[in-house]
């Protein structure tokens, strides 16, 4: 029924979207690997990010790939405020509290930009999703090529931010131990912000390279917030290995999902691989601890 | 309960027995809505606030509960008081089920909540795709108004029958915060390891709230598939009312009997009052309700009934 040219393609499509996955995912998992919070609103801010980009590049004629880099500074700080004056105030360090602030926020600015923006469905305009490139047999999209090593490269970067830096050093030292590095003179406090800081920033990348071949809707964030969830379950909470790997994986469950269920079937799989991993493995592939 | 609380609650009933009787169409509208959120929060109340297991997906209660009340009547012409009793009865087992899969793979805190979202988003998925939910056109029920089919000529007599299952479930939570089943909830709320210490079996007394909870959300549920007549997957398993459920208890003043309904009532007044204020925007008042929900978890994590015991506390020191 289906040939291996079609599977192969389905499977390698499904590895360039787990990338841009991965790199959402990415941002949920390092803010739960040193803060220890699960951040509900981390899929409104993805949406946040979109309209963003699509703002830049629509209304003030900036180009995606260019628009990545300012906006990623921005969000960087966004994510510093937030955290510092609004999460960590208001959830006093504790885990159901953090629960129910992200879920507010979440509440808050989806509902916000619905407000501002509608229920419109948004893209970009310009043919940039019927751009291929022929690869061997395959047809790949240019834009999800681009997305791919993109993700890639800043997923490297952020990994040496952790190695190498002072900042990272501080950051891996608060998420092993926190009273050791407060003790150390590290500032927690601003590390758990930073590091909220860099997750979004991570979002405001996925944003701009998701863009090209996708939309925007102010809900559009719901369905990508479960699949980083997956991922990161998947991948072993806090790992950002096990985010790559689980992004890429799920990328391609989903594609062959939908190539052989159909496209609403093919998303319960990843629903039912996130019940299953919970389930038999809490504590995913990669990770190590409970 | 203290003499003014008491006070407060009947007057609070009267009032709605009176909005029952004599108001309009749209003034019942409001009160019935708002007593089927409380109800869904009732149940949310007793896993959440009695039990200490958070929940995000009490839709997956909610939506069976309406999808079987009006699957049984409009597929196999099942009577529609005994669709909602099989319901209710859906939403117990499946409440056993998932706290059954969940809580033995020691699953807790924001674990359990991410699982129960997405139990809710796989029902929601299955329902929008299957023939027997009537998938992505829903599901709609005759209009049969006779009594004995769940359906009432007058919107009043649907409230006084949505209040009676309110003060039916209020009564419920009085009884159980002070019954051996009320403190074992309590006990492993507070700390796991000691109840267990103590001979208190966890899963089951686990299982039993989350069973107990999903029969009452499932209630919930039945009255919206009673009063609408209406179900898509959108509306029954849709997050909204896992949202709602979970803020009219914190608002209100989660683990106390009346929160859940004072939160609800609060909440959609407050909702209605932004609409009427800021126009017709679509989730204006949904902004708002997140920003409550973060101010009450960071100035009042104890809700409206926690503030009202402060205060009336306050004023009898006050006359002391």
């Amino acid at each position: 029924m289906y040939t291996p040219a079609i599977i192969a393609e389905a499977m390698v499509n499904g590895m360039l979207t787990g990338a841009v996955y991965a790199l959402v995912a990415l941002g949920l998992t390092l803010v739960y690997g040193v803060l220890h919070i699960i951040n509900f609103a981390h899929g409104a801010l993805l949406t946040c990010a979109m309209f963003a980009v699509w703002a830049a590049s629509e209304l003030l004629g900036i180009n995606v790939y260019v628009a990545i880099v300012p906006l990623a500074v921005i969000f960087l700080a966004l994510g510093y405020a937030l955290q510092r004056f609004v999460i960590g105030p208001a959830s006093r360090g504790d885990d159901a509290n953090t629960l129910l602030v992200t879920l507010g926020l979440s509440i808050a600015i989806e509902n916000g930009l619905l407000a501002a923006f509608k229920s419109d469905t948004r893209t970009l305009s310009g043919d940039a999703a019927f751009d291929v490139v022929e690869i061997g047999p395959m047809l790949l999209s240019r834009p999800r090529l681009i997305g791919f090593a993109v993700a890639v490269v800043v997923a490297l970067l952020l990994w040496m931010l952790l190695r190498l830096t002072d900042s990272g050093k501080a950051i891996r030292a608060v998420a092993k131990e926190k009273m050791g590095a407060s003790l150390m003179g590290i500032d927690v406090r601003h590390i758990y912000a930073l590091t909220f800081g860099i997750g979004c920033a991570c979002l405001a990348v996925a944003a701009g390279l998701l863009m090209p071949t996708f939309y925007v809707t102010p809900r559009v964030g719901n369905a990508f917030v479960l699949v980083a969830f997956t991922i990161v379950v998947l991948g072993g909470m806090g790992s950002v290995a096990g985010a790559l790997l689980g992004g890429l994986l799920i990328g391609v469950v989903e594609s062959l999902g939908g190539l052989l269920l159909g496209e609403s079937l093919g998303q319960a799989g990843i629903f039912v691989i996130f019940i299953l991993v919970l389930l038999l493995r809490p504590t995913g592939l990669f990770g190590a601890r409970a | 309960m203290k003499t003014s609380s008491v006070i407060a609650m009947a007057s609070l009933l009267l009032a709605l027995v009176g909005v029952a009787l004599f108001g309009q169409n749209t003034s019942i509208n409001f009160v019935v809505t708002a007593l089927i959120v409380a109800l869904a929060a009732q149940g949310w109340n007793l896993l959440g606030g009695y039990c200490g297991q958070f929940s995000f997906g009490h839709a997956a209660f909610f939506g069976t509960g309406a999808y079987v009340t009006a699957a049984l009547q409009s597929r196999y012409g099942v009577n529609a008081w005994a669709g909602a009793g099989i319901g209710i009865a859906a939403g117990a087992a499946i409440g056993w089920v998932i706290g059954w899969l969940s809580f033995r793979a020691g699953l807790r805190g924001s674990y359990f909540a991410l699982i129960t979202l997405a139990f809710a988003e796989v029902l929601r998925i299955v329902a929008n795709a299957t023939p027997i939910t009537g998938g992505g056109t829903g599901l709609l029920l005759k209009l049969d108004v006779r009594a004995s089919n769940f359906q009432f000529s007058s919107r009043g007599v649907f409230c006084l029958v949505a209040l009676a299952c309110v003060m039916l479930v209020l009564a419920l939570t009085i009884w159980l915060a002070r019954s051996r089943l009320g403190a074992q909830f309590a006990a492993v709320r507070e700390n796991e390891d000691a109840a267990r210490a103590l001979g208190i079996d966890v899963l089951a007394t686990k299982l039993r709230a989350i069973a107990l909870s999903g029969a009452v959300t499932a209630a919930a549920g039945c009255l919206y598939a009673q009063y609408f007549l209406y179900l898509d997957s959108n509306i029954a398993y849709g997050s909204w009312i896992s949202v709602e459920s979970l803020l009219a208890v914190i608002v209100g003043g989660i683990a106390t009997p009346a929160g859940p309904i004072i939160g609800a009532l609060a909440l959609h007044a407050l909702g209605e009052g932004t609409r009427l204020l800021a126009g017709r925007i679509t989730g204006i008042d949904l902004v708002l309700f997140g920003l409550i929900l973060v101010a009450a978890t960071a100035f009042a994590p104890s809700g409206i009934a926690g503030a009202w015991k402060a205060l009336s506390a306050r004023v009898q020191r006050a006359r002391a």
